[in-house]
């Protein structure tokens, strides 16, 4: 029987010590191991976590990336098709400008030398008929330049006359 | 590491020092010691290597015992108070101050004294061999965690090392293991110094209690008056922390018929039996495990003598059978030292949880 009879005084002694023991090593002894095991996981989670969330910033990043250089290579061709617009339409815009600056020179160059030429006829004709008129004087004076031949034309004239 | 092996240095050289008083002491009182030899009692030899005792017994050889006296102390109704050394009674063969340990009896292996032709028990506080090994591993406890927990504030954030990255799996164990889901994520810290507390001590008893010389030896765990300790405690934590929610399962029983609870209060009953059958049932578990343990270590034991009575020769034939039961036995009980202590962890974090569990 004394195998399964409590003792009185161990147990004072067990519930003396073991509530000091308790005390000791939970101010001492759990509470800093726990807060530090605590701690720990913590900061392995957060770790974690941070490592999570940059790879995730990561791959937005290569995202962004892909887009704007999808973005760079639309826009560049795009102004490289435009560019060629321009330049077409610049080279053609030139070549018709200069084909109507040529159209309008050479008719500037035909008025002109329309006007030259018959300025020129003018004077020619003027020239031809003052040249005319005084080798007519010319002539005439040199054939009346004495009566018998002044009388004799004028005999013939008559003459054509009459047989009219 | 260095410490340790100082320390054991120093308590093996105490531990030496004082039985080499005790066997001195007891010469002297050989020669009229009148010993015959006497027949070999399995009953007896297993009860006094089971029991606590006033000194700490190291071996016997012929008539010639050493042991390690330790401290009695009594508070007599007649005498008042005595302290004195165990080694006074010289092994329970003399008495000292009216007082002498009954060899047998309903105080057998306790100190008495005779009043009116009594044997009577005086207030008896004396630091036993389970009280000294107690509080040597309550001292080797604190030593291990207290510096184990400096480490963590030493080597802060960096990994575990030596005796830290030991007990560091075991302390989740108990917390991940144990005390989350037995208890429950929001409250279970509270709880956890005590856990750590009683697993770790009893443990470490256990596995003192296996080991047959000092510091070890002392069958501290399987105690009823220490496991009574340790259950005493979980039941004022259960009864301290029990919500409303746990008095009004004690005390009306949801779903349960109206008329087993009155006008008999059967249900209340029964509920109210259980809060004190559970720590009841704790603390027999414990001791019983470890005791059985040890009990069938000893018969083993005595095997060899009861056979060794009938012929030396066959004796040593048993020995060889025993001992190798006895190494089974102490592996198997490596095992049970374990298990028990975890045991004993979980079941009172279970009545913590249901104590404080919430209203569903």
């Amino acid at each position: 029987m004394g195998l399964v009879t409590p003792e009185l005084g161990t147990f004072i002694w067990m519930f003396l010590a073991f509530a000091i023991v308790l005390f000791i090593l939970k101010k001492f002894a759990w509470k800093p191991i726990l807060n530090a095991l605590k701690e720990r996981e913590e900061s392995i989670e957060d770790a974690l976590r941070s490592a999570d969330r940059a790879k995730e910033e990561m791959a937005e990043l290569q995202a962004d990336n892909e887009r704007i250089l999808q973005e760079a290579r639309k826009e560049r061709e795009a102004m490289l098709k435009e560019a060629k617009e321009m330049s077409s339409k610049i080279v053609n815009e030139a070549k018709q400008k200069a084909t109507q600056e040529a159209d309008k020179l050479v008719e500037s160059a035909r008025a002109n030398i329309e006007s030259e030429k018959s300025a020129a006829l003018n004077e020619i004709k003027a020239q031809v008929a003052n040249l005319s008129v005084e080798i007519a004087e010319k002539v005439l004076r040199q054939q009346f330049a004495d009566d018998q031949q002044q009388k004799d034309y004028f005999k013939k004239l008559m003459d054509e006359v009459k047989l009219n | 590491m260095k410490n340790i092996h100082r320390f054991l240095l120093i308590f093996f050289f105490i531990a030496s020092a004082v039985p080499a008083f005790a066997s001195d002491e007891h010469d002297q009182h050989a020669h009229h010691d009148t010993h015959k030899k006497e027949k070999f009692e399995p009953g007896n030899f297993i009860m006094d290597h089971i029991a606590d005792a006033y000194d700490w017994h190291i071996l016997s050889y012929k008539d010639k015992h050493v042991s390690v006296p330790l401290p009695v102390i009594v508070i007599s109704e007649q005498s008042g108070f005595h302290m004195f050394m165990s080694s006074k009674f010289h092994h329970g063969h003399d008495a000292y101050k009216g007082f002498y340990i009954a060899q047998e009896g309903e105080f057998r292996g306790k100190v008495v004294e005779k009043i009116d032709g009594h044997e009577v028990r005086p207030f008896d506080i004396s630091m036993t061999k389970n009280v000294v090994a107690m509080l040597i591993s309550m001292i080797f406890l604190m030593w291990i965690f207290i510096s184990v927990a400096k480490a963590y504030t030493r080597r802060k954030g960096q990994a575990p090392k030596g005796m830290q990255s030991l007990m560091e799996p075991l302390i989740l164990f108990v917390r991940d293991e144990i005390a989350k889901p037995a208890i429950g994520e929001k409250k279970y810290e509270k709880y956890m110094p005590f856990l750590l507390t009683i697993f770790f001590f009893i443990w470490l008893n256990n596995l003192m209690g296996l080991v047959p010389l000092i510091p070890g030896g002392a069958n501290v765990t399987g105690n009823i008056t220490i496991t009574m300790v340790l259950a005493v405690f979980t039941f004022i934590i259960t009864t301290f922390s029990g919500n409303k929610n746990y008095w009004v399962h004690i005390f009306n029983t949801p779903g349960v018929p109206w008329w087993l609870k009155f006008p008999v209060p059967l249900m209340p009953l029964v509920e109210l039996m259980g809060v004190f059958t559970k720590p009841f049932v704790l603390m027999v578990r414990l001791f019983a495990n470890i005791t059985a343990g040890h009990m069938i270590v000893l018969a083993f034991v005595s095997l060899i003598f009861i056979f060794g009575e009938i012929s030396p020769m066959l004796g040593y034939g048993t020995s060889v059978i025993s001992v190798l039961f006895v190494i089974f036995m102490d592996m198997l009980e490596l095992l049970v030292a374990l298990i028990q202590a975890y045991v004993f962890t979980l079941l009172s974090a279970l009545y913590f949880g249901m104590a404080t569990e919430e209203h569903h």
